[in-house]
């Protein structure tokens, strides 16, 4: 099973305090950098394509490589750790080159969640459910998550799911919780999950938009909370600028990410460009995930960002799922990619 | 068998309205011998991207956009002018422009993609 994975741990001190540390973790991950032989263009390199080998741990913002079976070691656990499975992209209804089959790759992403070794508790989905946001399509994908073990699905929409009438049907469909759009958050053994909707009201020549009504409650979400509490936030565009030219990113992120800024943990799981990119600014770990769908080109390597055509035997090694470890003793969070090859 | 009888039948009344409507524009251009342009111009979406990006007509022409994408498409009026729905891969959208103007419109699910409509 092709694997790419990292680890963040929180940093639950003052500020001073951090700099210090950090002084003393970019000492230690340049020497496991060098004993690993792994160096920092070596490791942009392996996080380019999908399915490596290696686990990545994110300490202080500096990426030190470990062997991949250790690393899994360390994130499984006991006694408030736990996991969840991020799943993007389904576009159920797509039905052309390089994916005739969507339902088949949706199962299998399905299985390869239910043979973890270390069982989810939930499931997110960052979006893009369906293919033209119709009925029958959102039916197909419940019906085959009913098969996953681990049995409460949360979603955000994609641009794709809220196609002609603004997201009303998304909304009667998977809001029932939800504020404004669809936008909730919810605690799950001490760490926080928000999810935010990008995909409405997008202006001509923009990006993704989150909006003032959402900022408003996104900074009033998170204003008791603890500094040490773990955040992630999931939403289906990327929250970081990706790459603007093709609209992989939103424009009004910056000022969402301004409110967590106090906090020592913040996970960003985004969908939408159907490949794996990763990002760390300092206190912030982005992450996208692959689609169960189809592949998208790196950035600029094509003429536009529609669905890359692949030869029918790779096409399960580019797309896959996403495993998130959390151990409480370690205030951690692991991220590990799986193909569906 | 069924099946098809049924195709035949959901086929025959487009077609026989396509055909009216054939009939109906050769008999409009002939009557029109002044402003034989004014008929209909062409919009294809390709690569993300409306073809040609600014396109000029003359007060009348009914414009058509044309998705030939994987992916579906819209093509909105920045001002409210006009509204396709979401054209899958090959669907259509038309506009008749009885006013002259500059038309920006963009797609709402890819708000990179712009374009505009001159008439004149």
């Amino acid at each position: 099973m092709a694997r790419t994975s990292y680890h963040l741990r929180t940093l639950e001190t003052t500020e001073s305090e951090m700099t210090d540390k950090k002084q003393d973790f970019i000492d230690q991950g340049m020497q496991d950098l060098n004993n690993d032989g792994v160096d920092r263009r070596g490791f942009l390199k392996c996080m380019a394509w999908a399915g490596t080998g290696l686990v990545w741990t994110m300490s202080g913002g500096i990426p030190v490589s470990r062997a991949f079976a250790k690393g899994m070691h360390d994130s499984g656990g006991k006694g408030g750790d736990f996991s969840f499975v991020q799943i993007s992209d389904s576009h159920m209804g797509f039905n052309k080159p390089a994916n005739p089959d969507v339902v088949a790759t949706l199962r299998a992403a399905v299985d390869k969640i239910n043979g973890l070794p270390n069982q989810p508790e939930f499931l997110l989905h960052t979006g893009d459910i369906s293919h033209l946001s119709r009925p029958e399509q959102f039916d197909t994908v419940d019906q085959v998550l009913k098969g996953a073990s681990a049995k409460d699905v949360f979603f955000v929409p994609g641009e794709h799911d809220v196609l002609d009438d603004n997201g009303k049907s998304y909304l009667e469909r998977y809001g029932k919780n939800a504020q404004g759009a669809g936008w909730y958050s919810f605690e799950h053994k001490g760490v926080h999950f928000i999810g935010l909707v990008n995909v409405l009201n997008l202006k001509a020549g923009g990006l993704g938009s989150l909006g003032g009504e959402q900022l408003e409650w996104m900074e009033k979400d998170v204003k008791h909370l603890k500094h040490s509490t773990p955040i992630v936030v999931f939403a289906h565009i990327p929250l970081w600028s990706l790459y603007p030219d093709w609209g992989w990113g939103t424009q009004d992120s910056a000022q969402a990410l301004a409110y967590l800024k106090k906090f020592g943990s913040v996970t960003v799981l985004n969908g939408h460009i159907h490949q794996i990119m990763q990002k760390v600014e300092g206190n912030v770990t982005f992450h996208t995930a692959m689609s169960t769908a189809f592949p998208q080109p790196q950035p600029g390597k094509a003429d536009s960002p529609g669905p890359m055509k692949v030869p029918a035997d790779q096409l399960r090694s580019l797309l896959g799922i996403t495993d998130v470890n959390y151990v409480k003793r370690q205030h951690s969070l692991a991220i590990v990619d799986s193909t569906l090859a | 068998m069924t099946t098809k009888n049924v195709w035949i039948g959901r086929l025959a009344i487009p077609v026989m309205i396509a055909m009216l409507l054939f009939v109906g524009s050769s008999s409009v251009k002939a009557s029109n011998n002044d402003q034989p342009s004014a008929a209909s111009a062409e919009v294809k979406i390709d690569n993300f991207s409306f073809a040609p990006q600014t396109l000029t007509v003359a007060v009348g022409t009914t414009v058509t956009w044309t998705n030939r994408d994987d992916i579906p498409h819209t093509a909105v009026s920045t001002e409210g002018v006009f509204k396709s729905k979401v054209m899958d891969t090959d669907e259509k959208f038309s506009y008749t422009f009885t006013k002259a103007g500059t038309y920006p419109y963009y797609c709402t699910i890819h708000p990179k993609m712009t374009g505009q409509v001159v008439v004149q």
